[in-house]
């Protein structure tokens, strides 16, 4: 929930007026909250937390970084998806 | 040095290592405040390739841990009214309260659900206008803009139904409450860089004046953890007390300017409880006056509840560096992940939980 975890941005839109894109973390993608990032464009990287943009990245660490995540089972922890959120 | 291939780059790794046997010439105990930091020592058995005599204390940097019980018999009491909708994230729905937990809560008809982002809480109420949608908002400053903006939100579309259970510690409080007491013995810090992307470092410039304390920015990632902790030794070496930042890729000075602005706006400063510790000054954000509508607490009513935490945990003790979790007598026996006794063995970011999942059992019994 805590440690964020970079992504690329595919596309951005708006929704009830606030900036919002998918964001593709190394194969999952996610609805993401640009609020706080307004001026990223598609093709950034980004670090998320809980679904909102928060810093940028460059995408050689944001690689390196989604990798490690992947090597020691944290992606699915920190991206909800062993959980439905529905 | 078996730990030492796990490293992304382990030539880098064993440079930053050799630097550091050279850099120490006698004992110094450095702590890392974030949990995710802790989990990546111990899965890395960092603490073990150290030099001789250099102790790394695990701080208190595990949101869930540090939510006391009493804010999750709320919570509880919350989640089992059947007009609610209780979201949260997953890490909560585990630590048990007082008498009950929110699995029991779900399967006896409560209606839990589990979000990866807060704003799929403010969607839930969007679809459910009849039910009462309420977030648990806790977390340090990385959660808090998400969170922050879910009350936003809501105030701009309308919603009635929505509020926030809000339980928000801050980092740069509870260093100077560990740097203030009397067991003392944290001779320098790594300092959260998630928590930095979002508010910057300027917290942290009187703090290392005032008590002379080594900080250094860091990332939870394995070459992070050691580069921070390199240059907290050097610093400690050479009698400097500074803030440095070892994370420059994802941290700036300033922070992120947007994120902060909506949480001046949302949150304001409050005395907090961290579970096992106590109650800090100014450690924590609660709801301001504005938006005391979307306040949870008050809506339902629940501030009459209190609750006395377990005499068999420790973790008050843990969270405070003073005692390792294998030293806790109920470490790996009454406590394990899938039974735990206190929060630090729940969360994955727990310490305890950390000790366990990486084979920290076996020393248990000889400590
Ligand atoms: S091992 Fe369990 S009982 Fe002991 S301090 Fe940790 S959480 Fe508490």
């Amino acid at each position: 929930m805590c440690l964020g975890v970079p992504g690329r941005i595919e596309d951005i839109w708006e929704a009830d007026g606030t900036r919002m894109a998918t964001v593709d973390f190394g194969g999952v993608r996610k609805e993401v909250c640009l609020a706080y990032l307004p001026d990223a464009v598609i093709g950034e990287y980004t670090i998320v937390h809980v679904g909102f943009a928060l810093t940028r990245l460059d995408e050689k660490s944001a690689l390196e970084t989604l990798e490690l995540f992947r090597s020691v089972g944290l992606l699915d922890d920190e991206l909800g998806v062993t959980f439905d959120p529905r | 040095m078996k730990y030492l291939d796990e490293f992304s780059d382990p030539d880098l790794a064993q440079r930053l290592l050799q630097e550091i046997q050279a850099t120490v010439t006698q004992p110094w105990a450095i702590m890392e405040i974030c949990g995710g930091q802790t989990h990546t020592i111990i899965r890395n058995g960092i603490d073990q390739l150290l030099p001789e005599g250099v102790e790394l204390i695990h701080g208190p940097g595990c949101p869930v841990c540090v939510t006391p019980l009493e804010t999750i018999d709320r919570a509880l009491a919350i989640a089992a009214r059947p007009d609610v909708i209780f979201c949260s994230f997953g890490d909560m729905v585990r630590v048990p309260g007082s008498s009950t937990d929110l699995f029991r809560i779900k399967s006896e008809g409560g209606d839990i659900r589990i979000v990866y982002s807060p704003l799929d809480a403010v969607k839930l109420a969007q679809a459910n206008p009849d039910k009462q949608v309420v977030f648990f908002g806790i977390g340090f400053e990385t959660t808090a803009p998400a969170n922050a903006m879910t009350v936003t939100m809501a105030k701009r579309l309308g919603l009635t139904n929505f509020s926030l259970l809000v339980s928000h510690v801050l980092v740069p409080p509870a260093i100077r409450a560990i740097l203030d007491s009397p067991n003392r013995r944290v001779q320098g810090f790594l300092a959260a860089g998630h928590v930095c992307t979002v508010m910057g470092m300027g917290e942290y410039v009187p703090i290392v004046e005032e008590y002379q304390v080594p900080i250094v920015v860091t990332g939870f990632e394995p070459l992070d953890v050691l580069e921070g902790i390199r240059r907290v030794l050097v610093q400690l070496e050479e009698g400097r007390a500074e803030l440095e930042n070892a994370y420059p890729r994802a941290v700036t000075a300033a922070g992120n300017a947007a994120a902060q602005a909506v949480v001046a706006d949302v949150f304001t400063t409050c005395d907090r409880a961290w579970r096992g510790i106590g109650t800090i000054p100014a450690s924590g954000w609660r709801l301001s006056d504005a938006y005391t509508d979307f306040d949870a607490e008050l809506r339902f009513d629940v501030t009459d509840i209190h609750a006395e935490e377990s005499p068999l945990c420790r973790s008050g003790e843990v969270l405070q560096g003073l005692i390792k979790p294998n030293q806790c007598g109920a470490f790996g026996k009454e406590c394990t992940p899938r039974m735990p006794l206190g929060a630090p063995m729940v969360s994955s970011e727990g310490a305890c939980a950390a000790y366990y999942q990486f084979r920290r059992i076996d020393t248990a019994v000889s400590a």
